[in-house]
């Protein structure tokens, strides 16, 4: 069976299934940057304790999930999400969605799935796609971050689905329910309450390793990271900081470009309430997430070694963390009209 | 980042999809706009897999020295680490670090090697023997 489904290509696999799988309610209306925005998804978080490939965990999004979950409650859309133990049952309830019309969203890792290049194939469980049909043996796929929609065979989605470590899938999989159409005036609210909630992530968190003191906090730990590390690991560190920042699923310079894009979005919805200059803001962040990047890069090429550099690389951090409070202050010191 | 910035350096990934990037228009409106790579990711990719191909390689030598078994290998080979493996495999973290030596390894019954082989995507014959084939 088939499902009538249109393939849309997106920056991010969460925010691009959400918006896919809300495009029938919303008539289209719910795009990508705000399904990014509405699910609060910027973030930062630095967990040097847990090592992720060899390498400390860092973010720039927020929580695997809570996209999706975050932008269908905001819009008061009620949300059917299940894991399973068999690996029979998670396929039988998946066809029988399919043979009812709806297209199904899947949490997978992508260690084996077979349509990513073996290059970006990490045992990173925490990606999202959307099966709207089976021909034969072969799922339809609609993976967001692909220009093109794909297939799996019964057993490599099987794989996918259950493949094991952190944040295993165990099957998991979710949809709306479709409820009607969604009005401006729900989407007007979601927006509020997305940005609201963003806020919070990146200024109100305790502590110094998530938001925007994250932010500062690596900065400040990277100056410190050529002495205690070694050239070779921190090298290494900086590889996995700007692959994390600037792999695709990011939208380019961590994410701060969807954001752009969804405030001036949100901006059509709620005009005078100066969205588009807090827009550029994260604009300009996002380009100086990018500018840190090549100094990075001269770093973990080797082109460029010394204290000064990494001293350059973290006070680039250090910059964007103050641009971004300022920008965060102003979000949450806006009165909404 | 305006539209015209958005790098077009061939990836690997862009070999088989180009990559969806947010950036400006002349009239500073975003737009959706596709990137085959980036040589600063590009290069940050080469960094991960030079150190992992690295491990491989000292991760073999400890097996061909018989300081280890194969399972490091193929575990360095995989990417994972005692944690993944003991995911995949349902053995428990400590046994494990037991079956990394190679005369405990070398004792395993069929049945457990099984496990692991499943694991790592291989047949019994190539765990022992530290073969792999391209996939």
């Amino acid at each position: 069976m088939k499902i009538d489904f249109q393939h849309v290509q997106s920056a991010h696999c969460e925010s691009g299934v959400t918006s896919s799988l809300l495009r029938k309610n919303s008539g289209n209306k719910i795009t990508e940057p705000l399904a990014f925005g509405i699910g609060a998804g910027l973030f930062f978080v630095y967990v040097p304790l847990i090592k992720i490939n060899n390498g400390p965990a860092i973010a720039f999004r927020t929580f695997p999930g809570l996209i999706f979950k975050r932008t269908c409650e905001a819009l008061g859309i009620p949300v059917i999400r299940k894991k399973f133990s068999s690996k029979e049952q998670a396929e039988a309830f998946l066809v029988e969605r399919l043979n009812e019309g709806t297209p199904v969203g899947c949490q997978v890792g992508v260690y084996y799935l077979s349509y990513f290049p073996k290059e970006y194939r990490f045992h990173f469980n925490a990606h999202n796609l959307i099966v709207y049909g089976k021909e034969e043996d072969n799922f339809l796929i609609s993976d967001p971050v692909m220009e093109n929609a794909t297939m799996l065979t019964t057993y490599e989605l099987e794989r996918v689905r259950f493949a094991k470590g952190a944040l295993a899938p165990r099957g998991q999989l979710y949809y709306p329910q479709n409820d009607g159409a969604i009005t401006d005036e729900q989407i007007k609210k979601a927006i509020i309450k997305g940005i609201k909630k963003n806020v919070h992530m990146m200024l109100q968190i305790p502590g110094w390793f998530a938001g925007v003191a994250g932010i500062k906090h690596t900065g400040k730990k990277i100056k410190m990271w050529r002495d205690k590390l070694g050239l070779h690991k921190a090298g290494l560190y900086l590889a996995q900081l700007v692959r994390m920042q600037e792999e695709i699923g990011t939208g380019g310079g961590g994410f701060r470009y969807i954001y752009a894009a969804f405030l001036q979005e949100a901006d059509a919805y709620l005009p005078n309430n100066g969205l588009l200059e807090i827009s550029n803001i994260f604009t300009q962040s996002g380009d100086l997430w990018r500018t840190a990047a090549v100094q990075a890069a001269g770093i973990y090429k080797g082109r460029i070694s010394s204290q000064a550099d990494f001293n350059i690389m973290g006070d680039y951090l250090i910059e964007i963390a103050e641009l971004e409070k300022n920008a965060f202050k102003a979000l949450k010191g806006i009165k909404w009209q | 980042m305006k539209k015209e910035n958005v790098p077009q350096d061939l990836s690997s990934l862009g070999k088989i999809t180009k990559e969806v990037c947010y950036a400006t228009d002349s009239s500073g409106k975003y737009v959706k706009e596709l990137s085959a790579g980036w040589e600063v990711k590009i290069n940050a990719l080469d960094v991960a897999w030079d150190d992992i191909k690295g491990r491989i390689a000292r991760a073999k030598e400890q097996v061909l020295n018989k300081v280890a078994s194969p399972l490091l290998f193929f575990m360095e080979y995989r990417l994972m680490d005692i944690s993944i493996l003991s995911d995949y495999t349902g053995f428990w973290k400590w046994q494990i670090k037991r079956h990394l030596k190679p005369d405990v390894f070398n004792n395993l019954p069929e049945k457990k090697l099984k496990k692991y082989a499943e694991a790592f995507n291989v047949t019994i014959e190539d765990l022992k023997t530290m073969t792999v084939h391209e996939d």
